[in-house]
């Protein structure tokens, strides 16, 4: 993969995906440049999931390569892409229901520290004084910090969402993929996940983003791609995007914002 | 890395008082024989060790008698081939059952659910099959594996120690003899040093990640962790604490028998757990203490101690009361354990331990404590 | 062959019940979600619902006939069956034919039994755990089978099989071969025909009518029959009963072939669920193959010829293929995914 310009941390070459007869994913090149945040948008069924779940290794590509930083993904199981660096928001919040919320912000920072398997038994959670301190950090900066104690189950649908984006948060992963972070939101809570991707926007971290709110999107992106039935019809800056006939015929119907 | 928490070195020091001092309380509940107390923590051992598996990462082993035949077996082969200290046998016993978890335990943990639990249930049902029939050689059978006067205790006859004594050798820690209280002791420490690991684990990032694994699978797959070693891992310690509560059962009676690995034995540690409180440090023992003691309460009643207690009633009433109860002592003690496995399951879910919060929380709010209730959920 | 045919066939009737067993216990898992661990004990019930009835049906008057006098002088005492006494000739064949005729007195209890224990008991533990239901199930069933025992005692009851169905029916000379080459006892015979009728009851009643339509779709999806607004209460009370019933007339039926005792239930419980779980949980097809094909292996491995070439095989054998047959199959022969696996 030598022709991987240096600053593409993320390269999806050719990627196909067929289920069955039906064709999920065409011919998609897709390059996600460090530290910039990548937005990828389309209608309903147009393979944006499948697509995150090639990228993250759920599922396999019928043909093609995912490279991340020069290693290739396909293949490796979801742990080791994790240990890579690669950190995934799930569509439906997948956290630790049983665990106290501080514990599922801890869990994911021993994973980080520790690697994929380690048998500490004889180290204590209470005195890994500076991954509880970075988590409780993690929690004042999403507003959960009163609640550290409650079991993560209890907490409402969005205090899901946001506990769920601390825990890929603060493994500090090169790339976090977020497969609509803002769905199913109040518009105040949107503002405020807004409010916090944009301030880790600054630390560097490379995002790829799957969103319906277009609010959403171009408050962040710094690029876009757009799906069309399986295939990238255009890819962008934002205003590009915006202006582009055919990104408004397939999917904004002509009006943005 | 031996500290414990504030709260968790209260909770050892007040478990160590109260095994210690077992000769004490239960000597009014008629239970202070030293046999019955080496049972008592024996099972504790046990349990806690399957519960560090079940209760973590919630898999439900149906085969863990196994792992207490492996170690009885390895012990009293220890004693007939090696020497009659127990500090080898026990050292034999766990690593041996350790082996054996990790066999049984990569095939196992390749499915989850009940899928798992029978082929857990599947291998332990087929160690005692062969226990009984292929296996003859090494376990000797249905007469059970025991010592032999002729045995040739290669490490003993190097040091010639034993060499003169009359009868049966027995079991012996660094030359003294292990019956009698000496044993129930001897029991009560490892059980003491059984609880303390289990602290440390539930209180460790590695017991983190197990409940995590019993929480939320895919999540700590997508968080980097490789989550079948570690369930290998919490397997193998849970065998091990088996393995080492078998070990010490062929150590205060030197025999070894095929009816451990039974699936009723494995049914019963899952009943201790469930019973005391899944995944909580002390239900499991609290658990394995009150079956022990119905087991063996309940079932040396008999007809004879009942009409005396009854003898105050007219005669009629004596007869008719004490044929009733007859039916749940002695014998029929089972039935007993089985209306409390309903009883409790019905109106104590989640056992024992959840049930007392519960109560303390209900009395808590009665008192009307302002903010009393934290972590513990609300009755009903 | 002829050989390999005896064993298919002998094979074919233990098949049969332990089918039956785990057909009951799929149904209960599929509809209700419950993890039954007494439901061996429903056959152990079923076992000596039969042994009542022969019982009752044997009662005796005794009287003394003064005429005749034994050898050393006392007078013969003569016990007639009170049925004798009331039916004459019919009595003596109601009583002869005890097993097969206590299937009457066992459908209606079985019944009763099984809709007091979902009504009493089950019901309150559909939104409970696995681990509790076995729990509270696994109580259930020590405490059926103590009761059991104060009753009848400990030792096996051996139930006779009716006269004119004893001995072996020649089956080789059917199929063209020579006489006595094949045979099969008639009793093993019609609990064969018995287990495939039963099956084919229960296929036929979950297929063809809008009850059993119910209770199919919410085996394939639980929640969305739920929020239809069907009434799954009474359905759930009635599979039960059902499930208690197929497991009753399968013990009733079974008792001349194994002399039934209180603990009977539990040594089938553990392997009806392996039988379950081979076929698949949640899987009725599944059930009743993994049945039959475990049957059948058990009976091959306890082959002379086999075991001298494998020592112990017989005692492993369904143990054995339970291991192979779940790790090469994830869900078991016909399991669906996302059953009791989390």
């Amino acid at each position: 993969m030598s022709e991987t310009p240096p600053n593409i941390i993320l390269h999806a070459a050719d990627v196909h995906k067929n289920f069955g007869g039906l064709r999920a994913l065409s011919d998609i090149d897709l390059q996600i440049e460090e530290g910039k945040t990548h937005a990828i948008i389309g209608p309903n069924g147009a393979g944006k999931s499948t697509l995150l779940n090639v990228i993250i290794g759920r599922i396999p590509p019928t043909s093609g390569a995912v490279v991340f930083d020069g290693t290739v993904l396909t293949g490796k199981a979801p742990y080791e892409i994790n240990q890579l660096g690669i950190s995934r928001v799930f569509q439906t919040p997948e956290i630790f229901p049983d665990l106290p919320v501080l514990h599922n912000v801890m869990a994911p920072a021993f994973a980080r520290r520790d690697g994929a398997f380690r048998i500490n038994m004889f180290r204590s959670v209470e005195s890994e004084g500076e991954i509880r301190q970075e988590a409780e950090d993690m929690l004042n900066d999403i507003g959960l910090h009163g609640r550290r104690e409650d079991h993560a189950g209890s907490l409402s649908r969005g205090d899901k969402r946001r506990l769920e984006l601390a825990m890929c948060l603060i493994q500090r992963p090169r790339l976090l993929l977020l497969d609509e972070p803002t769905a199913g939101m109040s518009r105040h809570d949107t503002n405020s996940t807004i409010d916090l991707l944009r301030k880790i926007k600054s630390s560097g971290m490379t995002k790829v983003i799957i969103e319906h709110d277009m609010h959403v999107v171009f408050s962040l992106a710094d690029r876009i791609s757009v799906l069309a039935q399986g295939r990238i019809i255009a890819s962008g800056l934002p205003q590009e995007i915006k202006e582009d006939p055919r990104v408004q015929e397939a999917y904004l119907g002509g009006s943005v914002e | 890395m031996f500290s414990l928490s504030r709260k968790d070195l209260a909770a050892l020091a007040v478990f160590a008082v109260v095994v210690l001092t077992m000769p004490l309380w239960l000597s009014p509940l008629g239970a202070a024989y030293p046999g019955l107390m080496q049972k008592f923590a024996i099972y504790a051992i046990f349990a806690i060790g399957f519960n560090i598996l079940f209760g973590l990462t919630g898999y439900l082993s149906f085969g863990h008698a196994a792992f207490i035949g492996v170690g009885s077996y390895t012990t009293v082969w220890s004693f007939k081939l090696l020497t009659m200290d127990i500090v080898p046998a026990m050292i034999f016993a766990v690593i041996t059952t350790g082996v054996f978890a990790l066999v049984i335990g990569y095939f196992s943990l390749r499915r989850t659910g009940i899928y798992f639990s029978i082929l857990t249930l599947a291998f332990a049902q087929m160690c005692y099959s062969l226990a009984y029939s292929v296996l003859t050689p090494i376990t000797n059978g249905e007469t059970g594996l025991l010592l032999a006067r002729d045995d040739p205790r290669y490490l003993d006859a190097m040091f010639g120690a034993q060499a003169n004594i009359a009868g049966l050798p027995q079991p012996t820690f660094l030359g003294s003899s292990v019956t009698g209280y000496t044993g129930f002791y001897l029991c009560a420490a490892i059980l003491i040093v059984a609880f303390y690991v289990s602290q440390k684990i539930f209180a460790s990032p590695f017991g983190m990640a197990l409940r995590g694994i019993k929480s939320n699978q895919t999540r700590m797959n997508y968080t980097g962790f490789n989550t079948k070693p570690y369930m290998l891992a919490a397997f193998v310690i849970s065998g091990m604490f088996a393995g080492l509560a078998g070990a010490l059962l062929s150590i205060t009676d030197p025999l070894a028998g095929a009816e451990r690995m039974k699936w009723t034995e494995s049914g019963n540690v899952v009943l201790m757990t469930i019973l005391g409180g899944v995944g909580t440090l002390f239900g499991p023992v609290i658990g394995a203490w009150l079956i022990k003691y119905f087991e063996n309460i309940f079932s040396a009643i008999n007809t004879n101690m009942l009409n005396n207690f009854f003898s105050f009633l007219p005669d009629g009433l004596q007869n008719v009361v004490v044929t009733v109860l007859s039916k749940f002592v002695g014998e029929g003690w089972h039935l007993t354990l089985g209306l409390m496995f309903v009883l409790i399951v019905v109106f104590l879910p989640g056992g024992l331990v959840e049930g007392f919060h519960r109560l303390m929380a209900r009395l808590k709010r009665r008192r009307g404590t302002p903010g009393g209730v934290t972590s513990v959920q609300p009755a009903e | 062959m002829n050989v390999f045919l005896a064993q298919l066939l002998n094979g074919l009737d233990k098949g049969g019940a332990y089918a039956l067993i785990a057909l009951g216990l799929t149904l209960v898992f599929g509809t209700l979600g419950v993890v039954n661990f007494a439901h061996g004990a429903l056959f152990m019930l079923g076992c000596f619902c039969a042994v009542t009835f022969r019982y009752l049906i044997t009662l005796e008057t005794v009287t003394v006939d003064p005429e005749k006098l034994s050898p050393w002088g006392a007078p013969v005492e003569v016990r007639t069956p009170l049925v004798q006494n009331w039916f004459g000739d019919f009595g003596a064949v109601l009583v002869d034919y005890s097993v097969p005729i206590s299937i009457l007195l066992a459908i209606p209890v079985m019944l009763i039994i099984g809709i007091a224990m979902e009504r009493g008991i089950i019901k309150h533990f559909y939104k409970r755990s696995h681990a509790e239901q076995i729990l509270v199930t696994f109580g259930l069933a020590i405490v059926l089978q103590e009761i059991v025992k104060s009753f009848f005692g400990a030792n096996p009851v051996p139930q006779p099989i009716p006269t004119d169905l004893r001995g072996a029916a020649d089956i080789g000379v059917w199929f063209g071969m020579a006489p006595h080459v094949l045979t099969y006892p008639w009793w093993r015979l019609l609990y064969l025909l018995f287990s495939a009728v039963v099956i084919g009851g229960v296929f036929a009643f979950l297929q063809f009518t809008t009850f059993g339509m119910v209770v199919r779709a919410g085996m394939a999806d639980r929640e969305t029959v739920g929020l239809m607004g069907i009434d799954i209460d009474r359905r759930f009370t009635i599979v039960f009963g059902l499930a208690a019933v197929v497991a009753g007339v399968a013990g009733v039926m079974y008792t001349p072939l194994l002399a039934p005792n209180y603990h009977l239930g539990m040594d089938f419980l553990v392997l009806s669920f392996v039988v379950v779980v081979v076929g698949g949980m949640g899987s009725l097809p599944g059930a009743v193959a993994a049945g039959f094909l475990l049957g059948i292996l058990q009976s091959f491995a306890s082959m002379t010829e086999v075991k001298s070439l494998i020592p112990g095989i017989d005692q492993v054998i369904i143990y054995l293929v339970a291991v192979v047959i779940l790790l090469v199959r994830p869900r078991g022969l016909m399991g669906r995914r996302g059953i009791m696996e989390s």
